[in-house]
């Protein structure tokens, strides 16, 4: 099951865990990215604090965490790849796998459908 | 007749049938003409090269405690020829002032003149060391004192601190006397609003000293929404920045009502000084309700930009806030000059080792005292009146954003380059191929693909004719949809266009050997 | 006007343009009871009016370079060959801007570049920036980074650092929730400045900043400092005033620093009152976007021809606004390409020589103050600056010198007031003092406390 968010994040889930990423609409809306900073393993975030940051060479982008939970593992592939976010956003340019702390939290994010609505309604 | 045969054509036979005679080859060297190819130090000289003659210390006992450097550092040297000859090159690659208009919107690149350089090199001046005795540095405090009198009468503030080191430092300089007032006062305040057409510096600042920052927006006229920013201002603000004239290149009409405003709820009003160069001598920040702002004077005061820096940013203070300046400060007493160096309970601190920018204090000195009060006052204006020659002589074909008149610089946006192919980016590289530095681009952020022309005072008007002959050709070829002109841009300079992304993902921030054996 | 090139005509014209009919017709939007205000300013000057003017305030002075001379403290009265100041001076240079437009801005991206490696090769380390303003800021800038790497708050200024540099991170720091921990010089015995700063560190210390040569002269091997900041996840910030050493004295990057900041005057810049200066700021690898200020990477041309950009600018505050690693927005460009020319020039080679000559002056100031009675030299491990303990106060002595035409050093004084260091003179000497400059300050010296 894929859910998205508003900020342009996709969240794929298997059991309690989430993997994340951002979409491909972000993707080419940022541009070339350059580099993406990563939370470290370990860290609790509450849905909406800042958990990572995605560059270009002229922008920086806050990523949110979509919902509460413990980070478990990133992508460190991204480190030497950057250029990942572009050409794969949705596969192996993702960021981080979060552990959810309440995995009802879900409810509240949108489905593919509703999130290409969302992004038709941008442009 | 004498037949001399050593007579010879002095152009060549056309080398093909078009009658053009591009060169289709690259040469051995790498160089092409006077376009000279150069590489890196580390690639050119050797460690066992010097190009300084020193006397050998001879033998003797050192007393290091045994810490001596072994084992290459990896820093080459060339002869003196070799030297002179690598940086020549170098500097070729360059735009400069001295080579052409530099209209680059809110970094006012005027004329450096050398007369400046010459009495910042002078030995009272340039070989002075910052803790001599104060009794062998009268001179030179004398002439820290006549800079503050110049800097405080055109400003018509009570007081500079002189030291910090460049605008930026500037703005932490004003913003931490605010801070500092504040808290003499009990009064913790949390906030600093910014207009969202702000110098990046000035939220970055505001953060640095522990504030919130929060953006004010513009209005349609492209100034400061005085009813948002009343709205916003309560007794948790402890400053506003607001740059006058502002990053638009206007003036903020309603400054008067704004510093009421902001004096009304107990904050501080931070003017970023940054345009001063449009209002010295036309107007004086102390009379329009100012409480901090910095002068950069390597902008207004002509102080070289030197590929960067160094730059110099006195900050002029209230009277509510003067007691907070920074150390060292010179006062003057029937003794002559002193420094204030340590022991002002009440002052914010030091911002620096020693005494700030003394080579620029020199400079900009010169630069005043050789324009004078009228001269000055003729700067501003000169500056004022060739940006709107600019606004009104391409507004018909670019796309002006806001009504004018304008201050010292004129914004244009890229609604004119709508549907054309054609980019704020492109039409700047398509400036260097022009023989201009481009302007500054994409900002301000408030509007779309910004283009903030700053011709400065002293571009004559055969210079803004020719600049603006230009400018009207390319705007011209942009919307005939030559597109080719401007996507491969610049195709006159040294270098292409440079990856800045290749740049950034795997950063290459040093020559190492490895690099030289791929 | 001499730098304004409009004429009256040319004014009038350009007014007709516009279609207005006076020049305070364009400045409408200033309040109008602020417009022109009488200003109390002396007229335009030619250039000799303003020669002279200037001239005469200089000749107030006493030049360093006309009188024996060994002041240091930070800053350093060194030859700069002459080649320097021609090549700084060249208007491609002087008269550009920041290089944001790389193709026409390759001259000054390529020193740069050439600069960055110099500093890091110097250092001992992976990474320079492009420069800061002068040491003192690059210290401040270096705590606030090791706040940002470790995520702790608590640095410890060893006694060793220059009393304006801790003052300068005190109050950059001053609005922040660090926690700094200043400790006292002790000019007798660098040895217990080192053990007190490492006794200092524990495991909510970010970072543990150290000079060396320390602020009296002394130098130091800091490998156990670094040591001991490590077994705490602290960083060791080496701060080095006198970057002439490195030419002699083992860097600080082969010492286990994880960032080293200092003052590059002493390479191709002048005295000059205390500024413009050149802050250089250097570190490892894994730290690189932890960064303040600019920097310049390698990169190629559409038509893949080597070149330089300005590059991992989202670090910095045009981009990241409030959430930038520093707010600064320059570096000390000029400064920096008369540092880089001064090194090409002398090579490692000129360098190394060039500091030993140094060495060798410090060590002839030593055996003649050493010989004068009633002072005490104190340090044992020093590069060109020494500490010397004089019977009654330095300050008067300084004084007394002066008015001979001597310029005996610093008096801890000046930078320590009301901290019982009134006895203490830092001296220095460089290749610029001869040995007739030691025999003279030697017997006025001499002369001064009999």
């Amino acid at each position: 099951m894929t859910k998205y968010t508003e900020d342009h994040e996709w969240i794929e889930i298997d059991g309690d865990v989430a993997t994340v990423g951002i979409t491909d609409y972000a993707q080419k809306a940022l541009g070339d990215v350059v580099f993406v900073e990563l939370p470290e393993v370990g860290a609790t975030f509450s849905a909406g604090d800042e958990v990572a940051v995605v560059e270009s060479v002229k922008a920086a982008s806050e990523v949110y965490a979509p919902l509460t939970g413990d980070i478990v593992e990133v992508n460190e592939d991204l480190e030497g790849e950057p250029a990942l976010v572009n050409s794969d956003s949705t596969g192996n340019g993702w960021f981080f796998k979060i552990k959810l702390a309440n995995v009802a939290d879900l409810d509240d994010l949108m489905d593919e459908a509703a999130y290409n609505a969302h992004v038709a309604g941008l442009d | 007749m004498s037949m001399n045969s050593q007579g010879r054509p002095t152009m060549p036979a056309a080398s093909n049938d078009t009658g053009e005679m591009t060169p289709v080859f690259e040469s051995f060297s790498g160089h092409q003409g006077l376009r000279l190819a150069e590489p890196l130090i580390f690639e050119l000289g050797t460690t066992q090269t010097t190009g300084v003659d020193i006397d050998e210390a001879g033998d003797f006992e050192m007393s290091i405690g045994g810490l001596e450097r072994t084992g290459e550092i990896g820093c080459p040297g060339l002869a003196e020829p070799d030297t002179v000859r690598h940086f020549t090159r170098l500097s070729r690659r360059n735009y400069g002032i001295d080579m052409g208009v530099f209209p680059l919107g809110s970094c006012t690149m005027k004329h450096n003149p050398r007369l400046n350089e010459k009495m910042a090199r002078l030995p009272g001046f340039g070989d002075l060391h910052p803790l001599q005795p104060l009794s062998t540095v009268q001179g030179a405090l004398e002439l820290m004192n006549e800079l503050s009198h110049w800097i405080t009468t055109l400003t018509g503030m009570p007081a500079v601190a002189l030291s910090p080191k460049a605008g930026a430092h500037g703005e932490l300089c004003g913003v931490m006397a605010i801070r500092a007032a504040l808290e003499a006062r009990g009064d913790a305040r949390e906030v600093v609003l910014c207009p969202e057409s702000a110098h990046g510096t000035n939220p970055a600042t505001a953060a640095f000293c522990g504030y919130k920052v929060k953006s004010i927006p513009a209005k349609e006229n492209g100034r400061v929404d005085i009813d948002a920013l009343k709205a916003a201002l309560d007794d948790t603000v402890a400053a506003v920045m607001i740059t006058n004239p502002n990053t638009c290149g206007l003036f903020e009409t309603e400054v008067k009502d704004i510093s009421a405003a902001i004096h009304k709820a107990g904050a501080f009003f931070y003017c970023d000084g940054a345009n001063f160069n449009a209002i010295m001598g036309k107007a004086r920040p102390g009379d329009l309700g100012v409480d901090a702002m910095h002068l950069n004077l390597h902008k207004t005061f002509s102080t070289p930009h030197g590929g960067g820096g160094p730059g110099s940013g006195p900050v002029v203070l209230s009277d509510a806030l003067k007691d907070f300046a920074p150390m060292p400060y010179v006062v003057s007493g029937k003794d002559g000059f002193n420094l204030v160096e340590y022991g002002d309970e009440k002052s914010l601190g030091r911002l620096t080792a020693y005494h700030g920018q003394m080579g620029m204090y020199v400079r900009a000195l010169s630069y005043m005292l050789s324009h004078g009060s009228d001269g000055l006052r003729q700067a501003s204006e000169d500056a004022v009146l060739n940006a709107n020659y600019v606004l009104a002589s391409l507004q018909d074909i670019m796309s002006a954003s806001f009504e004018g008149p304008c201050m010292h610089e004129a914004l244009f946006d890229d609604r004119f380059l709508k549907d054309t192919g054609v980019t704020t980016l492109d039409f700047a590289k398509a400036m260097i191929d022009e023989g201009y530095h481009p302007m500054t681009m994409y900002f301000p952020l408030v509007v779309h693909g910004a283009m903030l022309v700053e011709p400065t005072e002293t571009e004559s008007k055969y210079n803004m004719d020719q600049f603006i002959r230009s400018m009207r050709g390319l705007a011209e070829a942009a919307r005939a949809g030559e597109v080719a002109r401007f996507e491969g841009a610049p195709y006159f300079a040294p270098w292409k266009r440079l990856d800045e992304t290749q740049a950034a993902r795997q950063p290459v921030l040093r020559y190492t050997v490895a690099e030289a054996a791929e | 006007m001499r730098y304004l090139p409009l004429t009256s005509d040319d004014r009038q014209a350009m007014l007709a343009k516009i279609g207005v009919r006076h020049i305070d017709d364009l400045f409408r939007d200033v309040p109008k009871s602020d417009l022109n205000p009488e200003i109390d300013l002396p007229r335009r000057q030619s250039e000799m009016s303003v020669e002279r003017h200037l001239s005469r305030l200089a000749g107030k002075n006493t030049a360093a370079g006309s009188v024996p001379f060994f002041v240091g403290t930070g800053a350093y009265k060194h030859h700069v060959p002459s080649t320097v100041d021609h090549m700084i001076q060249r208007g491609e240079f002087l008269t550009a801007y920041t290089p944001y437009q790389p193709e026409i801005a390759q001259g000054t991206l390529q020193y740069l570049f050439e600069f960055q490696t110099q500093v890091a090769q110097l250092t001992g380390m992976d990474v320079a920036n492009a420069s800061m303003y002068d040491g003192s800021t690059a210290t401040a800038e270096a705590v606030m980074m090791a706040r940002r790497v470790t995520r702790k708050k608590r640095a410890v200024l060893a006694g060793s650092v220059h009393a304006h540099y801790r003052a300068v991170v005190e109050t950059t720091t001053q609005f922040t929730d660090d926690d700094i921990v200043v400790q006292a010089p002790v000019p007798a015995d660098p040895q217990v400045e080192l053990q007190a700063a490492i006794d200092a560190i524990d495991d909510k210390t970010s970072c543990v900043v150290f000079q060396n040569p320390g602020v009296c002269g002394s130098v130091l091997d800091l490998a156990p400092l670094a040591e001991a900041a490590h077994a705490h996840k602290a960083l060791l910030i080496v701060v080095v005033t006198e970057v002439m050493s490195l030419g002699l004295i083992k860097s600080p990057g082969e010492m286990g620093a994880d960032i080293v900041v200092g003052e590059g005057q002493s390479i191709g810049n002048g005295l000059n009152f205390g500024g413009p200066y050149l802050g250089l700021f250097a570190t490892n690898q894994k730290y690189v976007r932890q960064m303040p200020g600019r920097l310049c990477g390698e990169t190629t041309d559409s038509d893949g021809n080597r070149g330089f950009v300005l590059t991992l600018s989202t670090r910095e505050q045009h981009i990241r606004r409030e959430k930038a690693t520093s707010n600064i927005c320059t570096n000390s460009g000029l400064c920096s390409l008369a540092f880089t020319v001064h090194m090409s020039l002398l090579g490692e080679k000129g360098l190394r020589q060039l500091a030993r000559v140094n060495h060798k002056r410090a060590c002839d100031l030593r055996d003649a103050m050493s010989a004068i009675e009633g002072v005490e030299v104190l340090n044992s491990a020093f590069f060109n600056e020494i500490t010397i303990r004089v019977p009654g106060s330095a300050t008067a002595i300084v004084d007394q010198l002066a008015e001979s035409g001597v310029l005996a050093g610093v008096p801890m004084e000046r930078l320590y007031p009301g901290e019982g260091m009134d006895d203490l003179l830092i001296m220095a000497a460089t290749e610029t003092v001869t040995e007739e400059d030691i025999a003279d300050l030697s017997s006025k010296l001499t002369e001064a406390l009999s």
